[in-house]
């Protein structure tokens, strides 16, 4: 630093009046403010998304559907007859018939239950599997982790479809909703499993794991009550959009003929049966489709809207 | 409004330098949120001379990086230029259209960012990325620019800077990856450089090493710096002239040695009073305690028996080996993290352990609070031997030994209201009541000076400083006797690490804690230690009382620490310490 | 790297091993004999079915099946279907079929997906951004086998562009709307992993200093933003080759391609154990190496893997 320091213009000694730059205590807290949780914080967030109000009613009208059919229609889907054959819409069938002659707007409805049952049970299913290898191969490591990893490749390098298929024929005279609910939980898991471990992995080696572990608190507590909230997140975004995937996963077995039974009404098995009317009557094929396609998409936008709500870099500070 | 006491108009230093380079005038910035527009710079005024130094001061969310990216159009995510004027050699880059923009960026004026770490793209050589500086502003191109890209690297104190260029950036260190963004910045040799706090992420004397390279270049090719700082005392060392920012207001600016000397805004004269670099004795309420705890040594000393019970920690030939893994199989190589360190700690004092990043003084304090098993050597507390505790006086021994982390925003659990965080330890423990509990937690925040009410809130609602009141208070519940501080206060701003260490020091005056104090800042050493242990490359290279270590260093490696403390040379006496600086 | 390489390959083994016997043991436990299914209505006397159970060991025990089962799969040996077929004859028939059609779909999902998304992460939040995540979420949330019929019946049937089933005539052309069709819910995750990664390199702190140095726009979004984007989307390719082949089945099915998926089907609803495990192991060794490729073109892409 130069000693004889000559003041140039506009660089002369200047302060600003204490009246326009009044001094704030350091650190203040803001009492009048309310709390806000993380989960206060996404679901403050959640509130303004458009996508996620769009997406939580079709999830709401979708399951009201699968839980009470009967209030939407009173025509019973497996009542067909042969005259009605590929019929046009009508009062009381706004839909029209399929080539069997069933109503297509009662078995669209029916049909959901059997998708919305699938993708809910499998994805519980999938989560409780998934989170409890991966949360016990990234916390615990070592041999722990190399040997469930290695268990979970083996399960993720088996195509979920084609397992599908090659179990699905072991039920071949016995299949329900439990079955399918089965199979695809069995190989639909290492995904959770992968995500689970990764969130894990990064929660625990933060300080505040260090601190509890300073207290004397148990390594299972630690776990459950510091490590598992903080690796929620991804955890509920991927089983929401996975969700979705497996209305589509059991939609495609059906489609192949070897996922829910004929007895189980389901949007799979009429997208199946309406290709070959799709020459005469395309709306036979559309109304199953949008049907299965508006539910499935209604949970990966939910998903994609908890997604960004839970974004660590969307939070304050 | 605005008072001036002016000086002699002495005459320019430089042929040239009468006209300003750098011109910024009323300048404002604001963001737009969801809650509208957020003003970040509200009208800051800065003048740079050709060839001159100018250091913005000012802690995080000042303003001070955000008027620096103003200057090359460079604002992050949706911050906007909203009013005022910024002129640069006859340019308004305010309203300069993106064509003469590019062509000022890199050839006019060249930029130092901040984190060495992030700053370098990681999927190319560093080579590569020096030459695309000097390609884009059409300096070298070809086997020229290949030789060019080696002289500037070895110009910015780069070693064998040939075989460097062709390596990536996660093979380099901190400081080597700064250098490498020096010459980065310098390749078309700017007339303006900004420097972004660029050593703030690096070792002290790597710190030095760096700036003084960085100043003796920039002197020598007679480019003019504009550096950010939150240092007052690195600043005032390195520019001549400063800007004291606040609020994202310019709240003073002047000579260097005038605002040093006489500070007239009262933001100033906090931060001269605070900055740990010019504020160098020990803070008054524990002093006495210090000299009365070695008054009491002086008499037990001879008398093994007690002087141990005095000890509350013993460190004896500790030693600590992590195994590496290596690249291939059998290839693990056995690392010396600590290697035979002794010390011990005083009921009731600070010890502090200093030392650059790796010199293993993390690690001695996660073997004290028995998260590592050390590989040689003993700790005793109070007297007895770790190694021998079992499970349950394991757990007894946890209530007597606690951490308080460096990363306030790590350290806490963000899904655990604040009330839920400083219960966790009284509920592990079992101690007390539902009611006693929630008794316990409000005195516990009203030790740390914070409002009761703050127990409803969680930790992303509260600042830094305030966090880690939150992590003093946790620390406390259980009434420990030892209190680790790993970098508790190096993350927060100057006025509040004071802050904070005041906090400290009285909670130890009333409580009769003992402190062990790992820090890589010598500065805060100086404020709050009795004792210090410098270590290097896992030793103990010297160990002595704080004065003594300050005064009469005797290891060339103290004496280097101690010189690398900015401001150090400065030779100002602080104005006094405003009052009401406590939240 | 030679190290690298080395243990990604022996952590490949106990997943191969473990995938074979998983695939092994769900097939023979298909119900039916379809030793007996094989002489139709009649049967077939015992002399001759016990003839037939020796020469495919079905006589053993489950897990001498199996080894015997390995050590043909490692001698190139998969024995023969029920018909009398070599089962590598049939799988050198349709592997080269679905082996097109996945490239192809490789290539439209790549080629598309990469496009598409570099220009909604740059224009992240404006209008091309919202219609293109708009469309991958319907892509995603359409089954398969709806977007195969609607493309089948619209190209193929209404507008007559494009052949509406291949059967044997496999060509570029026949292949084109069957790996479009394919391609489609990959190119839509491409899409969305291409957007969020440029977003996201977009305001990293390297590309800023790119921008600082004073390079165009262009140069920074070439070099810097969209060379390290594309780490996570290679890799996501990488391995989809694996899985485009595996999903094929249904694809195959509505276009009637003589491929791996049609074969397959048929030998599962015939219960042709041998040739059903022979496909699907090979599927899954495709996977793997599929995966150990990746890894390796990741450490290529990534110089800081490349040590660890």
């Amino acid at each position: 630093m130069p000693d004889a320091v000559s003041t140039r213009k506009h660089q002369e000694h200047f302060f600003a009046a204490l009246d326009d730059t009044p001094l704030a205590a350091v650190d203040t807290v803001d009492e009048e403010a309310a709390p806000a949780s993380l989960w206060a914080d996404a679901w403050r967030s959640l509130r303004r998304r458009p996508l996620f109000w769009i997406s939580a009613a079709l999830i709401l009208l979708v399951v009201t559907v699968a839980a009470f059919p009967s209030l939407f229609t009173s025509v019973e889907p497996r009542f067909c007859e042969l005259r009605n054959s590929l019929g046009e819409p009508s009062a009381g069938h706004p839909f029209g018939f399929d080539r069997q002659g069933c109503d297509i707007y009662a078995r669209t409805v029916y049909g959901a239950r059997a998708s919305v049952a699938v993708g809910v049970l499998t994805t519980l299913a999938v989560v409780l599997i998934g989170a409890v290898v991966g949360a016990i191969a990234g916390f615990y490591g070592g041999w722990f982790d190399s040997v469930l990893s290695r268990i979970t490749d083996i399960f993720f390098a088996i195509p979920l479809v084609l397992a599908a298929i090659v179990v699905m024929q072991m039920f071949r005279d016995n299949k329900t909703i439990t079955t399918v609910v089965l199979v695809l939980g069995v190989f639909g898991w290492p995904q959770i499993a992968r995500i689970t471990r990764g969130a894990v992995m990064s929660v625990k080696n933060a300080d505040f794991i260090t601190a509890a572990k300073a207290l004397g608190a148990s390594r299972v507590m630690t776990l459950i009550r510091h490590v598992m909230p903080n690796a929620a997140a991804p955890i509920i975004v991927t089983a929401t959009v996975s969700l979705g995937i497996f209305i589509v996963a059991e939609a495609t077995l059906s489609f192949l003929g070897i996922g829910l039974p004929p007895q189980i009404t389901s949007w799979g098995a009429d997208i199946a049966k309406a290709q070959v009317s799709l020459r005469s009557q395309p709306s036979i094929l559309f109304y199953p489709a949008g049907a299965l396609a508006l539910t499935v998409l209604s949970f990966i936008m939910m998903g994609d809207a908890v997604r960004d709500a839970l974004d660590p870099k969307a939070r304050k500070r | 409004m605005t008072q001036t006491s002016s000086t002699a108009t002495g005459a320019p230093l430089r042929p040239n330098g009468d006209t300003p380079l750098l011109q910024i005038r009323d300048l404002e910035v604001s963001f737009s949120t969801s809650t509208g527009l957020v003003p970040a710079v509200r009208g800051a005024d800065l003048t740079i001379y050709p060839g001159q130094t100018v250091a913005i001061v000012g802690e995080s969310g000042s303003g001070k990086s955000t008027t620096a990216h103003a200057i090359i159009d460079l604002l992050p995510g949706t911050g906007k230029v909203t009013g005022g004027s910024i002129m640069f050699d006859g340019t308004e880059i305010t309203s300069a259209d993106k064509k003469t923009i590019v062509g000022l960026r890199g050839s006019q004026i060249g930029l130092v960012p901040q984190d060495p770490m992030s700053n370098l793209n990681p999927v190319w050589k560093i080579g590569f990325q020096v030459k695309e500086a000097l390609k884009a502003n059409n300096v070298a191109s070809g086997a020229a620019a290949n030789a060019r890209v080696a002289e500037l690297l070895a110009e910015a104190g780069l070693p064998d800077a040939e075989r460097r260029a062709k390596q990536y950036p996660h093979e380099f260190s901190g400081g080597m990856r700064q250098r490498a963004l020096i010459a980065i910045g310098l390749a078309a040799r700017p007339k303006l450089l900004i420097a972004d706090e660029p050593t703030s992420a690096l070792d002290v004397t790597v710190q030095r090493q760096i700036l003084d390279h960085l100043q003796g270049l920039t002197e020598e090719l007679g480019t003019a710096v504009l550096f950010i700082t939150h240092d007052l005392g690195l600043a005032a060392e390195r520019a001549e002239h400063l800007v004291v920012m606040y609020r994202g207001k310019v709240v003073e600016s002047g000579p260097a040695r005038q605002i040093l000397a006489a500070p007239r805004h009262p933001y100033t004269q906090r931060l001269v009073a605070s900055a740990p670099s010019l504020a160098s004795r020990r803070i008054q309420s524990a002093k006495e305690r210090g000299v009365e705890s070695s008054e009491l040594l002086a008499t037990t000393h001879g008398d093994g028996v007690s002087a141990k019970r005095d000890d509350v920690v013993v460190v004896e030939n500790l030693t600590k080996v992590f195994k590496l893994r290596g690249s291939r199989p059998g290839a693990s190589t056995a690392f010396k993290a600590v290697d035979d360190v002794s010390f011990s700690i005083k009921r009731g004092t600070t010890m502090a352990l200093v030392g650059e990043s790796g010199s293993g003084k993390s690690t001695v304090a996660n073997v004290i609070l028995n998260l590592l098993e050390p590989t040689e050597g003993t700790i005793y507390f109070d007297g007895v031997d770790l190694g021998t505790l079992d499970k349950r006086k394991l757990f007894e021994f946890r209530r007597r030994v606690q951490p308080i982390f460096q990363n306030p925003y790590g350290s806490l659990d963000p899904m655990y209201s604040i009330f839920r965080t400083i219960e966790e330890p009284l509920r592990t423990h079992r101690i007390g009541d539902k009611k006693s509990r929630e008794a316990r937690v409000r005195e516990l925040l009203d030790m740390v000076a914070l409002p009761q009410s703050t127990m409803r809130r969680y930790p992303n609602e509260l600042s830094g400083g305030q966090r880690q009141r939150i992590a003093i208070a946790r620390a406390l519940a259980l009434e420990p006797e030892v209190i680790v501080c790993d970098e508790a206060v190096s993350a927060l701003d100057v006025l509040v690490q004071a802050q904070i260490l005041t906090l400290l020091n009285d909670l130890q005056a009333e409580l009769g804690l003992s402190y062990l104090f790992i820090t890589h800042d010598l500065a805060v050493v100086r404020q709050i230690a009795d004792q210090v242990c410098v270590m290097k490359s896992g030793k103990v290279v010297e160990a002595s009382t704080t004065d003594e270590v300050f005064d009469n260093p005797r290891e060339p490696y103290t004496r280097e620490l101690l010189a690398a403390i900015p401001g150090a040379d400065l030779d100002v006496v602080p104005a006094g310490p405003e009052e009401g600086l406590t939240a | 790297m030679a190290w690298y390489v080395g243990r990604r390959l022996l952590q490949m083994v106990p997943v191969f091993l473990g995938a074979t016997l998983l695939i092994y043991a769900m097939v023979f436990a298909l119900p039916g004999d379809p030793i007996q299914a094989l002489g139709g209505d009649r049967g077939l006397n015992e002399a001759v079915a016990a003839q037939l159970r020796a020469e495919y060991n079905l006589d053993k025990p489950f897990f001498v099946q199996y080894l015997l089962y390995l050590k043909g799969i490692l001698t190139l040996d998969f024995g023969t279907t029920f018909s009398g077929r070599e089962v590598i004859d049939v799988m050198g028939e349709v592997f080269p079929v679905t082996f097109q059609l996945s490239i192809m779909a490789l290539t439209f999902e790549a080629v598309l997906g990469i496009t598409v998304g570099l220009i909604a992460g740059l224009r992240k939040g404006k209008l091309f951004d919202a219609t293109a995540l708009l469309v991958s979420l319907v892509v995603i949330a359409v089954p398969i086998f709806v977007i195969g019929f609607v493309l089948q019946f619209v190209v193929g049937v209404k507008l007559q562009w494009l052949p509406v089933t291949v059967g044997g005539d496999v060509t570029f052309r026949t292949l084109l709307m069957p790996a479009i069709v394919l391609g489609a819910v990959s190119f839509a995750y491409v899409l969305r992993l291409t957007r969020t990664s440029v977003a996201e390199n977009l305001t990293a702190d390297f590309v800023r200093t790119a921008t600082a140095k004073g390079l165009s726009r262009s140069r920074v979004v070439n070099v810097h933003v969209l060379r390290n984007s594309l780490i996570p989307v290679v890799t996501y390719l990488g391995a989809d080759l694996g899985a485009l082949m595996a999903g094929a089945i249904v694809t195959e099915g509505i276009f009637n391609i003589p491929g791996v998926g049609n074969t397959l089907y048929r030998a599962i609803q015939q219960g042709q154990a041998p040739t059903v495990v022979s496909l699907v192991t090979v599927l899954v060794v495709v996977y793997i190496v599929a995966n150990l490729f990746v890894d390796m073109l990741y450490a290529l892409l990534d110089p800081r893997i490349r040590y660890a």
